[in-house]
């Protein structure tokens, strides 16, 4: 598999970089380079450019800053899956990134490279929207942070422009969280990702909720009438279930393919989010 | 005995693959070397109106385009059938299509260019203007009225009609049947996936005139026969068809693809070496597929539970063209099948090969076998629900009894040897039936779907004399060849017409040699795959290599010993009678007298001096056999799989997997058990996860690896795995294949173990792959719930 003719730049500096974006016709940011590269090769992507941020410094690592966590857009999935930060303080951020693909893929794939690229199946997303992250962007305008609800725009498209290189996540911690995924058995992409974010009030009701789900439609999406039924009662079997009922109602225009059609994948969402409520909820009260 | 056969060596051949030294066709760099790329119908069914390869052409690098034109034209024939049944009707198959393409992934053109980079780019300036015409893709479906024909003069669409049985025996029994099954059922498309897709590549030498090409091939001298007899026309003496290292083939490497004749015509034409390598989605699209049959089939039983009769009527898809033998599998490996591990009186099976807009249809892992296991098993646990016996009481109540060996079948074959009782018992030990039976009650009374599958199985291995596969309808024989070559000083080189691409026949045959000759393995190296070093041979498939590959070797090294002892017994002035060859060390001495001897070294070196032979003798030491066998040989096997459904979500996990297989004397325990294991997990993949599908337009579903999905390590527990022998009395090994066999079972004991788990929910009958949806949509209509998406 050979990918068509491009240009290669390595800039030395995140404003080299937006440089070239600004300057340069039709080119494409690779970071670890798998989601871009296997499109290259299938000639599904044909950039003219290509302009590598992999080796940036300062890009990658995870902090940890009281109630969030800030983590560099070139952080691995496998760095993300191990951070016992993450772990402890994010567990359903640390499972969405062991979720990701397969080992290699975990250890060259980024954190940033997967928001930009935004495929309907990755995994990242739908966590993303569960955990009410912030993105932050640089471009020639200089820098921004989106919510995760706005960065999202639809299959394969988000908000970020494209001179502009995503430059960290921040993360608000929620030990009240799970992510659970049915996994595409080629692929490895989400089926259904299903995101729980669950808090508990001192007398054991729900007070915040949100659940997200990635692999059904373009694009990952809140639950949010699943999420809303749960709030302002308990965690109890019977109101998760009656929430992940919920579910499909957000789900518009399901996508399928040969291993499971939208309809298989809404009932999936259902089971999956009930699972993940649950999960997150146990948690939340532990 | 020999200090081989029998011991679990590790594999002679693995540290060049483990380091990465392994030679593949991809790796060849040939001086001058030019790449070929090759232009790929996008349509199922076409016209080609028109091909424009001047923007191609005027591409800095780009050497040349040929088109289907260029190769009629210059005299590269329509690539032939090796297999046809009695009024078979074959389409022409021509290298490069110049009028239709027939399945997407149909070659139009072909691109030579300096480097692979710039053929890509080529392929995408070649415009090719196409009129679409309508497709059909199902086996049955294209012999409805009113289906486009793939090919003018087949207007049914259907290639060749086969049957073989005692119908009236069956009839009858079906009349007077206190019990009868039956079953519709689609053994699903599946697409090979050798970790090495194909490749090709050849160099043509204009002073000598001979022509050098290497190719993925599991058989490289039938491949130099059929480009020379039919498709390429240079004379064998001038050809030499080289298959190195190659990264598996399950039968997908056996057949004559047209790029085995692009690339000589090509090297010629431009007076280069030429290489082409597939993609991976060229190779999905391209190398022939397995299985596709449609199936309705009945079994009856006597009030008592006894197999009275089988009938079956199967409808085999073979694609746009035959491959090369692609007739076969449907026909003498799968009918011939249908009796199973059983005594059924009556047995009669109707086929029809049809043609589709597809892939074509040939040979893979188990080839019409695992077709018939399927089929047979299923029906078996579906006489077991109808009759209320345990499905291993109603199993063991039919199967073959030892004593009855060789049993005669009512559909041609005659089994060798076997112990099925054995077998059923040992499996039953192995996996702890009553156990996992007490489980399942446990987990159901829990509400939990827990399921038990349990097979018996049969295979024919190591096809088998030629004389009868001549009158089947084979345009080849069976027989291999085997040469072992002793050098003065001892050593040996053995030449095996056999073709090794993952088998590990570099440490099997070596001890099979090693241990007939009594000499330490080291000396002996085993040479493969280059038909300008091994006089001929058929190759690699059908589980035939320790066979008849093994047996020709024995018989050859059998005829080194007989000369070497002459020699030895000659120079230690001894009558033959008096002298003993001992194959532990290959120390020939006389009888009584250990010290009177001669080493085997010594007797090689002798026998190439010539100073002190036997009178008459000529000198030298090395013979060639060609080996023919009498019969195919019947490895059988029972397999037993435990698994739990996810009454939600609908995923299948396989909790435990027990395979006890019979093939027959084993070499290699080590290898076979991987054979074995790498089998089952292969048929697991047919089971529940992988579909070679196509929507109705003729468009494949499952084009990269992103869709087809081949089995992970995840998808299995550890395998249990254990044998029992019964050695063929048809070889001198005593061996039977062990190539196939756990592909055969393991997906007739996944879904077993799968609708077993389903049956409290009323589910009878799910087509594979076992997927979520498929079971979900299956206990949605058993329940008969309009829509269990709610």
């Amino acid at each position: 598999m050979f990918p068509s003719h491009f240009d290669y730049y390595r800039p030395g500096s995140l404003d080299e970089a937006v440089g070239l974006l600004r300057n340069l016709k039709d080119a494409k940011l690779l970071a670890g380079g798998h989601s871009l590269v296997p499109a290259m090769k299938l000639r599904a992507a044909q950039p003219a450019a290509v302009v590598d941020i992999g080796r940036l410094p300062g890009l990658s690592g995870i902090g940890d800053s009281g109630d969030s966590l800030r983590i560099g857009a070139l952080t691995t999935h496998a760095a993300v899956a191990d951070s016992g930060t993450a772990r402890a303080g994010c567990p359903l951020l640390a499972e969405a990134a062991a979720a990701i693909g397969d080992l290699q893929v975990r250890n060259r794939g980024t954190l940033g490279g997967s928001l930009a690229h935004a495929d309907p199946g990755a995994d990242y997303p739908a966590a993303m929207l569960a955990l009410g992250a912030e993105i932050t962007v640089v471009g020639p305008e200089g820098e921004r942070t989106l919510a995760a609800a706005d960065f999202f725009v639809d299959l394969l498209t988000t908000a970020l422009a494209e001179t502009e290189v995503i430059t960290s996540v921040r993360v608000p911690k929620a030990a009240g969280g799970a992510y659970l995924k049915h996994r595409h058995p080629a692929s490895s992409y989400a089926v259904v990702g299903a995101a729980a974010r669950v808090e508990l009030d001192g007398a054991g009701q729900v007070s915040a909720c949100a659940l997200g789900i990635g692999g059904v439609v373009g694009k990952a999406v809140l639950a949010e009438e699943a999420a809303a039924a749960l709030v302002g009662g308990p965690a109890s079997a019977e109101r998760i279930a009656a929430a992940a009922g919920r579910v499909a109602a957000s789900l518009e225009d399901p996508l399928g393919d040969l291993y499971a059609s939208g309809e298989f994948r809404c009932h999936l969402a259902g089971v999956y989010g009930e699972r993940a409520l649950t999960l997150a909820a146990e948690r939340a009260a532990a | 005995m020999g200090r081989y056969i029998g011991t679990a060596m590790k594999r002679r051949e693995d540290p060049r693959f483990l380091r990465g030294k392994a030679r593949y066709v991809a790796n060849l760099d040939l001086p001058d070397l030019v790449h070929v790329a090759v232009k790929r119908s996008p349509h199922a069914h076409a016209r080609i109106l028109s091909v424009d390869d001047s923007a191609a052409l005027a591409m800095p690098g780009v050497l040349r385009v040929f088109t289907g034109r260029d190769f009629a034209e210059g005299g590269c024939g329509p690539l032939p059938c090796g297999w046809v049944v009695p009024d078979t009707k074959v389409p022409e198959r021509p290298v490069v299509a110049t009028d239709r393409v027939r399945h997407v992934g149909d070659s139009v053109a072909v691109v030579v260019a300096e480097d692979p980079y710039t053929a890509a780019d080529a392929l995408d300036a070649v415009e090719v203007e196409y009129e679409p015409l309508p497709a059909v893709v199902d086996a049955r479906g294209a012999t409805d009225a009113g289906a486009p024909p793939v090919h003018d003069g087949i207007e049914d669409n259907i290639s060749y009609r086969w049957e073989l049985g005692n119908e009236e025996v069956c009839e009858k029994a079906f009349a007077e049947a206190a019990h009868t099954v039956e079953v519709e059922l689609v053994n699903q498309r599946l697409i090979p996936t050798a970790m090495e897709p194909r490749a090709a590549a050849a160099r043509w030498d204009a002073a000598t005139e001979e022509m050098t090409v290497w190719t993925t091939s599991q058989n490289p001298h039938p491949i130099r026969l059929l480009l020379s007899a039919f498709t390429l026309g240079i004379p064998e003496s001038r050809l030499r068809v080289i298959s190195p290292d190659v990264g598996g083939g399950f039968g997908s490497k056996i057949f004559h693809y047209p790029e085995e004749v692009i690339m000589p015509f090509v090297a010629r034409a431009v007076g280069r070496p030429a290489k082409w390598v597939a993609t991976r989605s060229e190779s999905q699209m391209t190398d022939s597929h397995g299985r596709d049959h449609v199936t309705a089939a009945r079994l009856a039983l006597d009030a008592d539970g006894n197999f009275t009769a089988l009938a079956v009527e199967t409808w085999a898809n073979q694609g746009a063209y035959l491959s090369t033998f692609a007739p076969l599998i449907p026909t003498a490996l799968y009918i011939t099948l249908l009796s199973g591990n059983y005594r059924i009186p009556g047995v009669f099976g109707r086929m029809r090969g049809t043609l589709t807009h597809t892939v074509p249809v040939d040979a893979y892992r188990g080839a019409g076998r695992p077709e018939a296991a399927y089929l047979v098993e299923r029906l078996v646990d579906l006489a077991a629900a109808e009759t209320g016996m345990d499905p291993l009481e109603i199993r063991r109540r039919n199967a073959i009894p030892k004593e009855d060996f060789p049993y005669q079948t009512p559909v041609a074959f005659c089994y060798d040897s076997g112990d099925y009782h054995r077998l059923l018992d040992a499996a039953t030990d192995l996996a702890d039936y009553p156990a996992l039976r007490t489980a399942q009650e446990q987990a159901r009374a829990e509400g939990r779907l827990r399921g038990v599958g349990i097979v018996c199985c049969i295979e024919a291995s190591g096809p088998a004399p030629s004389a009868v596969a001549g009158s089947l309808g084979s345009a080849v024989g069976f027989w291999e060849s085997g040469e072992v070559r002793v050098h003065p000083t001892g050593q040996v080189s053995v030449y095996t017409g056999s073709h090794s691409h993952g088998q590990g026949h570099e440490t099997t045959f070596a001890q099979v040699v090693a241990d007939e000759l009594g000499i330490p393995i080291e000396n002996v190296e085993v040479v493969h795959g280059d038909t300008g070093r091994i006089h001929f041979g058929m190759g690699t498939y059908g589980s035939r290599s320790a066979c008849v590959g093994g047996s020709a070797l024995v018989e050859s090294a059998r005829k080194v010993r007989e000369k070497a002892v002459k020699i030895a017994a000659h120079l230690l002035e001894a009558a033959e009678e008096d002298v003993v060859f001992d194959r532990g060390t290959g120390r020939i001495s006389v009888q009584g007298s250990p010290d009177r001897g001669k080493d085997f070294g010594e007797v090689a070196f002798a026998a190439y001096t010539g100073h002190d032979l036997p009178e008459g003798m000529e000198p030298g030491l090395g013979f060639t056999s060609f080996y023919d066998p009498s019969n195919f040989t019947f490895p059988a096997s029972a397999h037993i799989c435990e698994v739990e459904i996810c009454p939600d979500s609908w995923e299948v996990r396989i909790l435990r997997y027990a395979a006890v297989d019979d093939v027959g004397k084993v070499i290699n325990p080590l290898i076979v058990e991987g054979q074995i294991t790498g089998g089952i997990v292969q048929g697991v993949g047919q089971a529940l996860t992988e579909h070679g599908a196509y929507d109705s337009e003729g468009q494949p579903l499952a084009a990269t690896l992103l869709d087809y999905a081949v089995p992970r390590a995840d998808l299995l527990p550890e395998v249990s795995v254990a044998r029992i022998e019964t050695p063929s009395p048809h070889n001198p090994l005593g061996v039977k294949g062990a190539g196939e066999m756990g592909t055969i079972a393991a997906t007739a004991v996944v879904a077993n173990a799968v609708h077993d788990a389903l049956a409290p929910l009323g589910v009878r009958q799910v087509d594979m792959p076992l997927t979520p949806e498929r079971i979900w949509r299956a206990v949605a209509a058993a329940s008969g719930a309009s829509s269990a998406a709610g």
